[in-house]
């Protein structure tokens, strides 16, 4: 089978010791939450620290709960637990959801929120063995100089294909970001860059440590959307945010975000003179999806056609639509 | 414990009175029931012992050095940096065994590593055995190959179109060494026929690679021992054919070679010959004198593949204007890969197997296999057949929408029947293709809901016929195909010692039900001894669905010969006649008096006492004079016939092209059920493998040569959440040459899952899909066409409209 490297595996109990290990062993570490992700890559050779920091065990980066307005999740916190929790259910079913679609249930329960929104982007010239990519020739983002998804491209453009960043964007959710040298928060809106070697605005040496994400207005709906080719265990081809706030039938807010395209989740612009203070009627609707058409063009980092993947976008929106307008509780 | 203690627990685990009074009035004891499976228990609890699962003292970890190109010479090879690395003990290269390999013969074309040439990304060229995978790993990085790399064809079109750079030298001086192999069979004249026919279906079909992905990688372990004894443990669903092989690359006296197949976690057809590992494991044991094992990567299986042929596929399909099929006029192209493999019968089940279950007037095929820079096709699960079987299927549903003849009355009209021979001259005995059509029109509504469900909503039908086995072994011999040899203990214990492969599909078991049924002992007194060559008599292995009509007679004949002398030895001490003991249920009883009986291990001891130690052989030889009369007439020719009809009920998302399949219900005539679980099993997993190519799957690659998806992760097959429902219909024709009636039941049920579903995306949607796989992209954009069509004026909507009038257009 597959081999991994060999690597010290550190088990810290608190934060600091974890953020410490980072800062030690800058360069050559790697924070592990649930490895789904972590683990295949660095079989495949694309990461080979010789340090890996634990950070299931350390307490303060679990636990879920309302305090001032938002709702706090740790970012250790399982992908199961947040689908499951009365909290999350209750003010944020979209998010739920989301954490429900994410590949299967046992990655689900090994899989962690903040490695969720930290997940590496994917691309099928660069998720492929060290063999694969050798014989390829590499590629920008690992080993190499070239891109094959875009000729001539300097830029890569692996695709963010973590599932519940969008919809975090959505509802405009922030992180808690912790390194030996101090804290900070970012919204989760300027979290992502479109640099698909490394899309985050995230040092090395950081770690995302909470979400936080305001409780909804009343008013708000929300759903996400997954197009994927089979029913479990796939990344997305394709996934859809949508938060709107209804009053009295009229859109008072709106905020999609459309992602799998490339490294950065793409928040659709413009919306606000097509829908604010509108109905959803048909042809508003149709005039936002023609909206997010128009800006979003996937490219062949993922190998199911392109043509059909943007075709998708404004069918996909509507459901969007159609989903929030059907059923306000079960998504909002 | 005193034998007086054993034969009380006997009895108590024997049959009651009132059950063996029961068992009198039945046909069967065993046979026929809803019975576990002998390894059912061990595999499910995780306790069976997979290849991988074992370890041996002192054992080293092989790894193969593969290619990066997908066709390049071999201009040198230094290991001696490698050789150097730590841990390393060994390393060998393809000119440690200059003996070519391959399933067929005739087309040895392989050699366990290569030695001038590589011909497909993932080619194997080195070996190194170390005392880990690490080790090994890392050594491979220092072996320095120098390559001069060629043009590479991925495509057939190319690699015909180039016979100036053939794959492999030409087999004449002026034949194209990229044609692997070319058959041409015409059987009546089609060319008239098809211009005097009422209505021509014309078509081209394309069906895409699909590889078996079995959850088992292929993996292997050589032992050399000190009498100079070579023992291979291997995943190979042909033992005995691996046997042969290594004894000849290797150089070794054939007696001195043991093959052992442990339990197999899944092969459909893709261990079904040699691979490189097992001759690595062999010659690294060899010269290091320690045990070694190679485990495939699931990437490694990949490129190993031998799985479906991509084949481009041109019909002519020609009935008259009652809907019989006059002519039919096929020609295929089939994408091969780098080797030959099966690549000669491949080529003729390609037009050789789809001649029932339809009578048709004329028949012609012209088929050529061609190889291509990517890993090698072979054998999955439906050899050869259940690509043309797609394009033949959707032909008869064109002719019947032209002729406005519902699909599976168009079937009922071309009724082959039993006890006759098909166009290209196979003969055909038991035939209930008419029951499995009658079953699965009725579980199915078919009347209600064909051409009469709402637009996205469609019923699809198809049929098929597969072979029980080849009447003609892949080594021409006059040796029986299938033997099994019983071995009798006091304690009323029958040993099985078979050659045959228990693959999952249920093989250890089907011997075990026999031995019951014949001698009457509880299922759990019979013990497999199943695939070791040094102690199982041969039975050619788990391919074309052979095992159970083969291995069965063979059984049933070995179990017979120990049957007479049992109840003869108890006739006699009871002074009646043969006839009248009956041996069932643990015990051996006079049916006309069932209150006297004995234990069954007293009537083994009094058989012993009698005629000395009991032991008997059987085996099971196909006739060789039933064949089709002229070249190739051999191939496709089985001594029964299974049959199968699918109705498969679909939901086509219009916006999206998702296609959704809702059920499939699966009618198959396996001759008669020697246990209805197994072969509901086998007709679900059938049909699993069938949907799954037909919406999923593709076996594709890179314009570099590489794979397109080496993964489980890429490369899809459904999950559980995907797989439509499954109903299972078993028909029973009862078959003369069968064991009880037998015939196969593990791979026809595949065939018209495909085609069924085609037809049912029309049903839905009107559009036809002729090019596999379905997936959402070509669907959406068959719709988008039709859709075009329709707006042009050039087409009627298909059933009523959609609701939904404005659909959200691309490139607006």
């Amino acid at each position: 089978m597959l081999r991994l490297h060999p690597y010290v595996y550190h088990r810290p109990r608190r934060l600091d010791e974890a953020l410490e290990l980072l800062k030690e062993h800058a360069g050559d570490v790697l924070p592990i939450a649930g490895g789904t992700d972590l683990v295949p890559n660095m079989k495949h050779g694309l990461f080979a620290p010789g340090h890996l920091v634990a950070l299931r065990g350390i307490h303060e980066l679990h636990g879920i709960e309302e305090r001032d307005g938002e709702l706090a999740i740790g970012a250790a916190e399982s992908l199961t637990a947040v689908a499951s929790h009365p909290l999350v259910n209750d003010h944020l079913p979209a998010l739920a959801h989301a954490a429900s679609l994410v590949a299967h249930p046992m990655i689900r329960n090994q899989g962690t929120l903040g490695g969720n929104i930290c997940l590496d982007t994917r691309c099928t010239y660069y998720n492929q063995t060290h063999f694969w990519r050798q014989a390829l020739g590499f590629c920008l983002k690992k080993d190499g100089d070239v891109c094959h998804v875009v000729a001539g491209g300097t830029k890569c453009v692996a695709a963010h294909s973590a599932d519940t960043p969008p919809i975090l964007m959505a509802l405009d959710a922030a992180v808690d970001i912790a390194s030996a040298d101090g804290e900070r928060s970012l919204r989760l809106s300027d979290f992502f860059t479109a640099d698909g070697i490394w899309n985050k605005k995230l040092e090395r040496h950081e770690l995302v440590t909470r979400v936080r994400v305001p409780l909804p207005s009343p008013n708000l709906r929300a759903t996400y959307t997954k197009v994927r080719e089979r029913k479990s265990v796939d990344f997305p081809l394709l996934s859809i945010a949508l938060a709107v706030e209804l009053a009295d039938g009229v859109m008072e807010s709106i905020s999609l975000i459309v992602a799998a395209l490339g490294a950065k989740p793409r928040i659709i612009g413009g919306l606000d003179k097509i829908a604010i203070g509108k109905k959803p009627t048909d042809d508003v609707l149709e005039e936002v999806a023609k909206q997010a058409y128009r800006q979003c063009n996937p490219l062949d980092n993922i190998i199911v056609e392109i043509e059909w993947r943007r075709a998708m976008v404004p069918v996909y929106v509507r459901r969007s639509f159609d989903a929030i307008l059907a059923e306000p509780r079960a998504t909002a | 414990m005193k034998l007086e203690d054993f034969r009380e627990k006997q009895i108590a685990r024997a049959a009651s009175d009132e059950e063996l009074r029961e068992a009198l009035e039945r046909e069967f004891q065993v046979i026929g029931r809803r019975l576990r499976r002998t390894d059912g228990l061990a595999k499910s609890s995780g306790r069976a012992t997979f290849t991988d699962d074992i370890s041996l003292p002192g054992m080293l970890h092989a790894k193969i050095l593969r290619s990066p190109h997908p066709h390049a010479r071999i201009s040198g090879i230094d290991v001696s940096k490698a050789l150097e690395s730590e841990g390393v003990h060994a390393i060998v290269t393809g000119s440690d065994m200059p003996e070519t390999y391959g399933i067929l013969p005739w087309a040895r074309d392989e050699y366990a590593l290569c030695i001038d040439k590589v011909r497909y990304v993932g080619d194997g060229v080195a070996a190194v055995a170390a005392v880990d995978e690490e080790s090994a790993n890392e050594a491979l990085d220092l072996i320095e190959v120098e390559y001069e790399v060629l043009p590479h064809f991925l495509d057939p079109e190319g690699a015909l179109a180039h016979p100036e750079m053939p794959i492999h030298e030409p087999k004449k001086p002026d034949a194209n060494g990229n044609i692997s192999k070319h058959v041409r069979l015409e059987f009546g004249e089609v060319d008239k026929l098809l211009e005097d026919s009422e209505v021509i279906a014309e078509a081209e079909y394309y069906f895409e690679g699909t590889t078996h992905t079995a959850i088992e990688p292929h993996c292997a372990i050589g032992y050399f021992d000190t009498s100079g004894k070579l023992t291979v443990w291997s995943t190979t669903q042909v033992p005995h054919y691996l046997h042969r092989e290594l004894a000849r690359v290797l150089d070794l006296d054939v007696a001195r070679v043991r093959v052992i197949q442990p339990p197999i976690g899944g092969a459909f057809g893709g261990k079904s010959e040699p691979f490189d590992l097992e001759f690595c494991v062999a010659k690294l044991a060899m010269i290091t004198g320690r045990p070694v094992k190679i485990l495939y990567t699931r990437e490694e299986v990949f490129y190993a593949h031998r799985g479906r042929h991509p084949m481009l596929m041109r019909y002519r399909t020609g009935a008259d204007k009652n809907g019989r099929i006059q002519a039919v006029d096929a020609s295929t192209i089939l994408d091969g890969g780098g080797y030959e493999s099966f690549g000669l019968v491949t080529t003729y089940y390609s037009g050789q197997l789809i001649t029932a279950p339809y009578t048709m007037e004329s028949y012609r095929f012209d088929s050529t296999r061609v190889y291509t820079n990517k890993p090698c096709c072979g054998p999955k699960r439906g050899h050869g057949s259940v690509q043309p079987r797609f394009a033949i299927e959707v032909q008869l549903d064109r002719l019947a929408e032209a002729l406005d003849i519902d699909p599976i009355e168009l079937r009922r009209r071309n009724l082959l029947g039993s006890d006759t021979r098909t166009v290209n001259e196979f003969l055909v005995r038991s035939n209930g293709f008419l029951e499995c059509l009658g079953a699965v029109e009725g579980a199915s509504d078919w009347k209600e809901k064909y051409r009469q469900l709402p637009y996205g909503r469609g019923v699809g039908v198809a049929g098929s016929c597969y072979i029980s086995g080849t009447n003609y072994p892949i080594y021409p011999n006059e040796m029986p195909q299938s033997a099994v040899q019983l071995q009798v203990d006091r304690s009323g214990r029958v040993a099985v010692f078979c050659g045959a492969s228990e693959i999952g599909q249920g093989s250890d078991s089907m011997l075990a039900y026999i031995v019951s049924e014949e001698l009457g002992v509880p299922l759990d007194y019979v013990r497999i001894l199943a695939a070791d060559t040094d102690f199982t008599p041969v039975d050619l292995g788990a391919y074309s669905s052979r095992i159970t009509l083969m291995c069965g007679n063979a059984c049933i004949d070995a179990a017979a010969k120990i049957k007479k002398q049992v109840k003869t030895a108890v006739a006699d001490g009871w002074g009646c006649r043969p006839k009248q003991v009956a041996l069932a249920g643990g015990w051996a009883f006079d049916v006309k008096d069932t209150d006297r009986k004995m234990p069954i291990s007293e009537a083994f001891n009094l058989a012993e006492a009698k005629f000395g130690t009991l032991g008997a052989t059987g085996s099971y030889n196909t006739p060789k004079d039933i064949h089709g009369e002229y070249r190739g007439g051999t191939i496709g020719s089985s001594p029964a016939y299974s049959f199968t009809a699918h109705v498969a009920e679909v939901e086509v998302d219009r916006d999206t092209g998702f296609v959704e399949v809702h059920k499939i219900w699966i009618a198959h005539d396996c001759g008669r059920a020697l246990n209805p679980v197994l072969v509901e099993g086998q007709m679900e997993g059938s049909a699993y493998m069938g949907f799954a190519e037909a919406v999923m799957e593709q076996h594709i690659f890179k314009e570099t040569g590489l794979h397109n998806a080496p993964s489980l992760l890429d490369y899809k097959i459904p999950s559980s959440l995907d797989t439509p429902e499954l109903e299972s219909l078993i028909v029973e024709s009862v078959d003369p040459v069968g064991p009880y009636g037998a015939k196969e039941a593990g791979e026809g049920p595949l065939h018209p899952s495909i085609p069924a579903i085609a037809n049912a995306i029309y049903d839905a949607v009107g559009v036809r899909m002729d090019r596999l796989p379905f997936m959402p992209p070509r669907v959406w954009k068959a719709i988008q066409e039709r859709a075009e069509r329709e707006k042009a004026g050039g087409l009627a909507p298909w059933k009523q409209e959609p609701g939904r009038t404005t659909l959200p257009a691309a490139g607006d």
